[in-house]
């Protein structure tokens, strides 16, 4: 079962003379384990695209399907469990709650889904020690760092049954050992078999996916080849 | 990558052997920048000549030799490691050429040419994000040489990213298919 399937999604904003055409008849499909990167220039639909993928908005045409379901066939509530409990967002300005400490924050949408609040904790916990951030769990977002926050927030979005992680700019406000930090552990999910997306206009945070797909207004134009094993590039003759 | 300071650097860690001084150079630069290793021998014998190096303790060949930094070889080592190599002088780029050149043709589709070479650039970022991803965490030297790579593909993208959206703001730019090439007038009274 795929993770994500967009097929033939197209997304219109206005009418007549002000209609803007954010996405034409975009299909992509995201096994679970896989990390794709949607890289393109600002205005060409990338997060129109996750936020349709994550059922924050409607598409205007075509299908979406997360972990196998038609986000079409369902109703309001049943998409809002369906993002709580498959779905996990990473905004790159964090979107943690300023007034919950951080295991309060990660344990926030398994209690919203009905998890007793000792259970919710226990695993918050977790994920986060297994982030690197078991002696944060009684701060609040003020009192961690950038690198830190966003930890907490990949925290937040793997706890959890998570089938789709999907993130926006991740790394666009920290540093470049922070955002490689950030990545690692977006791979790390991945590779627990979570389904990864990543927007971005980044190369060196698209390069770690394991396909990049070049959005150009509103369509994919190109996409990256399977990669060849890194000992190509360690051959000798490969010198520069 | 300069292999006479290079061996000055291992010596400066203390006396080494010809055959220590090739595997540990082997061991630290190969992995990223093959170089010849065939070239150590010679490099250590001429630091010799020129007094950077002196001989440690006896032994007869290049290879069972030990040898020794000397006060003139750290001397060299540090100013060299303070010396900017040059990059005033801006590298021939054929990648610029031909995106300047595909200006120039007609019937070209410039943001494909771009694109072709924007893949190949994200496709070996990707191959090097993998490398660093698999080195073990110590490996201090091998992600920073990485990241050097990663740097300087990712300015190629970005210049890439810019020269597109410069191109959209002025369409006019390009020769537009089947127009015919500027006339060169040929200056009135210019010699044969």
């Amino acid at each position: 079962m795929t993770a994500l399937e967009l097929r033939h999604v197209s997304k219109t904003y206005g009418e007549g003379a002000a209609e803007v055409h954010a996405l034409r008849d975009v299909s992509l499909t995201v096994e679970p384990g896989a990390l794709v990167a949607i890289m393109g220039p600002s205005g060409s639909g990338k997060s129109t695209m996750l936020t349709i993928a994550g059922s924050l908005e409607d598409a205007t045409s075509g299908d979406v399907f997360v972990a196998g379901q038609a986000l079409a066939g369902l109703s309001r509530n049943q998409r809002a469990r369906l993002r709580r409990r498959s779905i996990g967002f990473v905004f790159q300005n964090f979107n943690l709650l300023a007034g919950l400490t951080a295991a309060e924050n990660v344990a926030l949408p398994l209690e919203l889904d009905g998890i007793a609040g000792r259970t919710a904790r226990k695993a918050a916990v977790a994920a986060l020690d297994n982030l690197g951030l078991g002696d944060r769990v009684s701060h609040f977002p003020d009192e961690l760092s950038g690198g830190e926050r966003q930890r907490v927030a990949i925290a937040r979005a793997v706890v959890g049954e998570r089938r789709l992680l999907l993130a926006d700019e991740p790394s666009g406000a920290l540093d470049s050992a922070n955002a490689e930090a950030v990545m690692r552990l977006v791979r790390a999910a991945c590779q627990g078999g979570v389904a990864g997306v990543v927007v971005t206009h980044d190369a060196q945070l698209a390069s770690w996916a394991d396909r990049v797909v070049f959005l150009r207004d509103g369509h994919i134009s190109d996409q990256t080849d399977p990669l060849p094993g890194p000992e190509s590039l360690l051959m000798p003759g490969h010198s520069q | 990558m300069s292999v006479p300071h290079a061996l000055l650097a291992l010596l400066s860690e203390g006396p080494k052997y010809g055959l220590q001084l090739r595997e540990e150079f082997e061991a630290r630069t190969g992995e990223v920048w093959p170089l010849n290793v065939g070239q150590v021998y010679t490099t250590v014998q001429r630091l010799e000549r020129d007094g950077l190096v002196e001989a440690d303790g006896t032994g007869e060949d290049s290879q069972h030799k030990g040898y020794r930094i000397t006060a003139a070889g750290e001397e060299e080592l540090a100013a060299w490691l303070r010396t900017p190599p040059d990059l005033a002088s801006p590298p021939r780029d054929e990648l610029v050429i031909k995106v300047l050149v595909a200006l120039r043709v007609p019937g070209v589709d410039v943001p494909e040419v771009l694109q072709v070479h924007r893949r190949y650039l994200v496709q070996l970022m990707q191959q090097w994000t993998r490398i660093k991803e698999d080195a073990a965490e110590d490996d201090i030297g091998l992600a920073l040489a990485v990241d050097a790579e990663l740097f300087r593909l990712e300015s190629v993208i970005r210049w890439l990213d810019s020269a597109e959206s410069r191109i959209r703001r002025h369409p006019m730019t390009q020769v537009k298919n089947g127009a015919p090439l500027p006339r060169l007038r040929r200056p009135t009274g210019a010699r044969r």
